[in-house]
């Protein structure tokens, strides 16, 4: 009896399993290009470990139990798990995206993190908000203004070729915003980015991590999408 | 809460140190008019009393619920997270439609269906940061006794299971955010839910019995991202089943939670 059950699912398996040959791409944690004290004293080795081992890995490790779900209920056509997984996948997914575009965003002192745009970014800077300056400025304004949790982005609108200063809420990604927005920048307002080391005072994070943003890897960005 | 009473613009609160107050009657028992006026100091003037909200103490000493919060973190909680909520909300006030109102009335109204005026998030924040440090008192934890068992017993199954349906609402949510115990008024049962940013059962029409602070600076300090062991340590050592005895009792005066004893002939 045993052994007619287990043909039958096997049988039933070999479909299934002819169906989900499209590999199932489950998302790892990137490795950062520094160490975790890399860029003390702005943000603390301590907050780093914890920010890239607990909170990314735990996006990442989330993110993949909600694609496993939804590969099976969309294997089964199970429309109302489909619907109801989005936003377990868009809130782990979301935080995968946004963390790894962060750790890009920041460099040490003494690799040249905190060096202001040249060249064509640091222009269209000057266009679109009048000065260097003038784009901090707005950045602190929105970052300390968000309520809740949330990311303050420098975006790159692709359609109308040029920069915009947008927030997203928890961990939206920036596309949540508009479709043809390309994030060159993002800076992480969640408390757990800065609390152990500034605790509630987020402006002064804020007004700090301006020493290690790296420029150059935002001009990349910016002068790919920009041709 | 505490009314604070706020004299206009004109009032500089200090000595009067004008021509008329310097005149001091030499017979100070006569009710003469030149007895001091102390709601009107200067005669001529207009004057319009105010009343803003403040900062309510939590009812015990901030290290008291050591060593599962610490006393750090009740002094940025209260003395700057809250306290920043409060003064906001006050600002607000001085142009809102809605100054006079009390704080639950406001939350309510301002919550506005889901579309949230500017007010709500700060008046809410009051108002769930009230409730939370009465939610929790030194030596709390264990189980509750009596009536309040009993309920719990019946909407829940056992104590057993309202921990752990608490705590996995409590970890469910995505970004910050608040966990409750509430009572239903149109069930009449006791329930657990979990809300976003400063959302709270009032907003629902529901009573709150217990209110748990998930935003991340509630912990993290203490717990750091370790979110199930915060919970835990409320649940076993801080709150405070006498104010949910409390506030059982009040919520009765609304809602019925009794079985009706009909009499057998």
């Amino acid at each position: 009896m045993a052994l007619l059950r287990s043909i039958a699912i096997s049988s039933n398996k070999t479909i299934t399993l002819a169906r989900s040959a499209r590999s199932l791409t489950t998302a790892t944690l990137p490795p950062l290009p520094y160490s975790y004290d890399a860029l003390e004293p702005v943000i603390s080795g301590e907050i780093m470990m914890l920010h890239h081992q607990k909170h990314h890995q735990t996006y990442v490790t989330n993110y993949n139990s909600a694609l496993e779900l939804l590969h099976t209920a969309m294997d089964k056509g199970d429309v109302s798990a489909v619907v109801g997984l989005q936003s377990a996948v868009k809130f782990n997914g979301g935080g995968h995206i946004n963390h790894s575009i962060f750790w890009k965003n920041l460099r040490p002192v003494n690799a040249g993190g905190g060096e202001p745009p040249h060249k064509k970014l640091g222009w269209q800077i000057d266009t679109d908000f009048g000065s260097f300056n003038a784009l901090i400025s707005k950045m602190n304004a929105e970052g300390a203004a968000l309520q809740g949790s949330g990311w303050v982005w420098l975006a790159f609108d692709k359609e109308l070729k040029r920069l915009k200063v947008e927030t997203t809420a928890n961990q939206d990604p920036l596309v949540t915003k508009g479709a043809t927005l390309v994030p060159l920048l993002g800076i992480d307002v969640w408390e757990h980015a800065y609390y152990l080391q500034y605790k509630n005072v987020k402006l002064e994070y804020l007004k700090n991590i301006w020493k290690i943003i790296n420029w150059e890897y935002a001009g990349e960005v910016y002068e790919k999408e920009a041709q | 809460m505490v009314l604070q009473l706020v004299m206009a613009p004109n009032w500089c609160g200090c000595g009067v140190a004008s021509a008329n107050s310097t005149k001091i009657s030499t017979n100070a028992f006569k009710m003469s008019s030149n007895r001091f006026n102390f709601s009107k100091p200067y005669p001529g003037r207009a004057y319009r009393v105010t009343a803003y909200y403040s900062l309510t103490t939590p009812p015990y000493e901030l290290d008291a619920l050591e060593p599962y919060m610490s006393k750090r973190t009740v002094e940025i909680h209260w003395g700057k997270h809250h306290n920043e909520h409060v003064e906001r909300l006050n600002k607000h006030l001085k142009t809102s439609a809605f100054y006079g109102h009390t704080l639950e009335e406001m939350v309510k109204a301002t919550y506005n269906n889901g579309s949230p005026l500017v007010e709500f998030n700060d008046s809410s924040s009051v108002w769930s940061h009230d409730f939370f440090w009465e939610s929790m008192q030194p030596n709390g934890g264990s189980m509750p006794k009596g009536g309040v068992l009993d309920q719990i017993e019946k909407d829940f199954g056992t104590f057993t299971n309202f921990k752990d349906e608490f705590t996995f609402a409590a970890l469910s949510i995505f970004g910050p955010g608040w966990v409750w115990l509430y009572l239903k008024k149109n069930e009449r049962k006791l329930a657990v839910a979990p809300t976003q940013n400063a959302i709270s059962p009032l907003v629902w029409g529901d009573i709150p019995i217990i209110g748990l602070d998930m935003w991340e600076h509630a912990y993290y300090l203490d717990y750091k991202d370790d979110r199930s062991a915060y919970v835990n340590n409320f649940l076993d050592h801080l709150v405070s089943w006498h104010s949910v005895m409390v506030r059982m009792m009040r919520a009765e005066a609304f809602v019925n939670l009794g079985k009706p004893k009909i009499p057998v002939a």
